[in-house]
């Protein structure tokens, strides 16, 4: 889109792939459709915005109070766990993650794992390490399902596959599974299921994420519209659950509010079709289940974001994906320009603390902080807050410290040198006014090309006379102030 | 769903601050500091005299300090924080005399009622007058809406307009429904809804500069559907919304324009017409 820069060579930047996807049409319409139907959905789902700011502040309570016992919560967690008979596992990275996985996976001489839908895996990259050592990991969520078969990762994490339409999707099935190509969703939806349904039978290990890790109870609470999480947590001899340590919350009570602001947020659905409560292996007099259940809990970063009191309500987000769907960059550019697992403005945000600012430098500038995220968020994080604080950290230099990992990105000595002049200029009356005065007086002086804003705006020409002549001259104040 | 709401919460630190709840508003002070903003200052000076005007018009004697420059809002949103400390101060020090402060432009409003208590965060002796600034700090509309309570006879033409608002200034400050008030108050105004008229124009501040391209499409968007609202023109009550909208417009040889909301006004009660 830039006529200055060529795309390719911004290609593995934030700049270069939002501007291949500005340019992709289908994708953009793609988006646009979806999200507006989303925010739509949410908003009916919340009628009474009483009933639901009270909510939200509840949803808000409830975490920060999780947070704020965070270490104890998780010990009581994994005691009753065990308790319950659930073997629990403590991951610092996903590398470590990812170990463990494959080593209760081998130690069944397993083959194949059937996946209910998890970020935390897409975090892990558990489908590659796992086909790198000859498992086959199946995804079983539709959208995920989708976008496995097409080589790809999710745009979206509620909606892995909202980047495509019905035709893109008939045209996917035709050319991977060698089925005739059919645009009616529930066929679609149906060859989908035909295929996993084997699958499911035929896996060693299912793989699921959590939606909420109840402490008192020891119960893993998983939300979907599928039935594939049923079955995957289920069906298979072996469950693995994996998730990050901050879903960890007191009660079963605090799980209610949380679970309607998720699903109401989410999809506008009062309710998900499938709420699974998960609480350990099969018994001894029980027909059904499975005869092994594990969760891995992952840090991947997360003790980082929670040991610094403003950065720690990311750890408040229970994934809905509403930031997104209301984000007016995330709708023109999807979620592949993040390139991250983690889109859209809670991307932004927790992103650094897994992999560094390093690796991600453009993602806090890639907002305009309007504030449409924060509005919807359930559980009130404060995202253009944290975004700010993310670019302060940014462009803090090594002497400095940044409080963030790999901050310090963008610390820029001439750019701190232009904001230092900036700075200078507005708080000296007389050069400001001067630089008034040379501004209107040489307007015409104006250059037509000032960098990146003149590739779609023309370039602001001053006034003739400032506000501070024209404000002076309709007083008449000869003295100041 | 009422037996849900418990405090689930009592000793946690980090919970989301309080909503505030409605304004409350002064009665109509004799004297007001107008703060021009940078924006106004140097592209859009006629709006700020007409916004003076506006408020002469009420009976208010208005002050424009020589010394106001910026609020220091790019600075801080880019992550300077020393730099937009150091400007910030400049402005708390000139505006630290009691008089209620009016501003022009939304975004900078809610830099003075929002973000300074963020800006001076470390320093409490500060912090005292930086909440006594917020509450004396009042976005033009809002003023003339509520303090002012003006009660206009529209001199103008019939004319269709649609209204764009800051988004910062929308959430934090509820200019909206301020600006749109005062709209139909006017008798020959109509005000047109524009599609996704919620949505981000785009600016941004240095998001315009950093992300051109992301940047671009929002305000292609927005001025699209600006156009096609069927308005004769576009109102804000925001300098930088403004700049991005018109600057857009005329890059691609639009003939539709935005307009300051305090000229349009100023031009409606005044029946003076400048176009």
């Amino acid at each position: 889109m830039s006529q200055r820069i060529p795309v390719t060579e911004l290609a593995d930047s934030f700049r270069g792939r939002a501007a291949v996807a500005l340019a992709d049409d289908q994708l953009r319409t793609n988006f646009r459709v979806a999200m507006d139907s989303l925010m739509q959905k949410r908003a009916d789902a919340f009628p009474d915005a009483d009933e639901r700011e009270g909510l939200r502040e509840l949803g808000n309570h409830i975490k920060a109070r999780a947070l704020s016992r965070l270490p104890e919560l998780l010990e009581q967690l994994e005691a009753r766990l065990t308790a319950n008979g659930v073997k629990v596992h403590w991951a610092e990275t996903t590398e470590e993650a990812n170990r463990i996985v494959h080593s209760i996976i081998a130690s069944r001489n397993g083959t194949q794992v059937v996946k209910g839908k998890s970020m935390v895996s897409e975090e892990m990259e558990m489908n590659d390490y796992l086909a790198e050592r000859d498992i086959e990991c199946l995804e079983s969520d539709m959208g995920e399902y989708i976008v496995q078969l097409d080589g790809e990762k999710p745009s979206h994490i509620i909606m892995p596959a909202i980047h495509k339409n019905r035709f893109q999707i008939a045209r996917l099935f035709h050319d991977k599974l060698g089925v005739e190509e059919t645009e009616d969703v529930n066929e679609l939806i149906q060859i989908g299921r035909r295929t996993l349904r084997q699958k499911f039978l035929e896996a060693d290990v299912g793989v699921s994420g959590v939606n909420f890790a109840v402490a008192e109870t020891g119960t893993l609470l998983l939300v979907e519209n599928e039935g594939n999480g049923r079955m995957s947590t289920t069906v298979p001899p072996v469950h693995i659950a994996v998730t990050g340590i901050e879903k960890v919350v007191e009660n079963l009570r605090d799980v209610v509010p949380l679970v309607s602001l998720l699903t109401r947020s989410a999809l506008g659905q009062p309710i998900t079709t499938y709420v699974n409560l998960i609480s350990g292996p099969r018994k001894p007099d029980e027909l059904d289940g499975p005869e092994e259940v594990h969760l891995v809990l992952l840090d991947n970063g997360r003790s980082g974001a929670f040991a610094d009191a403003q950065m720690r309500q990311t750890l408040n987000c229970i994934r809905c994906g509403a930031c997104m769907n209301h984000c007016p960059v995330y709708t023109r550019v999807g979620g592949h320009t993040y390139g991250e697992v983690y889109p859209g403005p809670i991307g932004k945000i927790i992103t650094p603390h897994m992999v560094g600012l390093h690796k991600v430098p453009d993602h806090p500038s890639a907002s305009s902080l309007c504030g449409a995220c924060g509005e919807v968020c359930p559980v009130k994080i404060p995202i253009p807050e944290m975004l700010r604080r993310l670019r302060q950290e940014n462009v803090k230099s090594p002497a400095e410290q940044p409080k963030v990992k790999d901050g310090g990105a963008k610390y820029s000595r001439k750019e701190r040198a232009i904001w230092r002049l900036w700075a200078w200029l507005n708080t000296s009356p007389v050069i400001y006014r001067l630089f008034l005065w040379g501004a209107t007086r040489f307007r015409k002086l104006t250059p037509k090309n000032v960098g990146p804003w003149t590739d779609h705006h023309t370039a602001p020409v001053p006034a003739r006379r400032s506000l501070h002549d024209l404000a002076r001259a309709h007083l008449n104040q000869g003295d100041p102030s | 769903m009422t037996d849900l709401f418990y405090d689930a919460a009592p000793n946690a630190t980090r919970v989301a601050p309080e909503r505030p709840g409605p304004r409350q508003y002064p009665a109509k002070p004799a004297e007001v500091t107008l703060f021009g903003t940078c924006v106004m200052d140097l592209f859009f000076p006629q709006a700020g005299l007409d916004a003076i005007r506006l408020l002469e018009r009420e009976g208010i004697r208005v002050h424009f300090p020589r010394q106001q420059s910026c609020c220091g809002q790019p600075a801080w949103t880019s992550g300077y924080v020393d730099d937009a400390r150091t400007v910030a101060r400049a402005q708390l020090e000139l505006l630290d005399n009691g008089l209620p402060v009016v501003v022009p432009s939304g975004s900078c409003a809610g830099m003075f009622r929002e973000h300074y208590r963020e800006v001076f965060a470390d320093e409490p002796e500060t912090l005292t007058r930086v909440s006594a600034l917020a509450e004396r700090t009042f976005e033009l509309t809002e003023f003339l809406l509520h303090v002012c309570r003006v009660d206009w006879q529209d001199l103008g033409q019939p004319t269709r307009v649609a209204l764009h608002t800051s988004c910062t200034a929308r959430r934090e400050m509820n200019t909206h429904l301020h600006a749109r008030a005062l709209l139909d108050k006017l008798s020959n105004v109509q005000r047109l809804d524009h599609d996704h008229e919620s949505e981000c124009c785009g600016f941004g501040g240095t998001f315009s500069v950093r992300m051109p391209e992301v940047s671009g499409a929002m305000v292609l968007d927005k001025t699209r559907s600006l156009r096609e609202s069927g308005a004769a023109e576009m109102v804000t009550a925001d300098g930088g919304c403004l700049l991005n909208i018109n600057g857009s417009l005329e890059k691609q040889k639009q003939a539709f324009r935005g307009r300051h909301l305090a000229s349009f006004l100023w031009e409606r009660v005044s029946g003076e017409s400048r176009s």
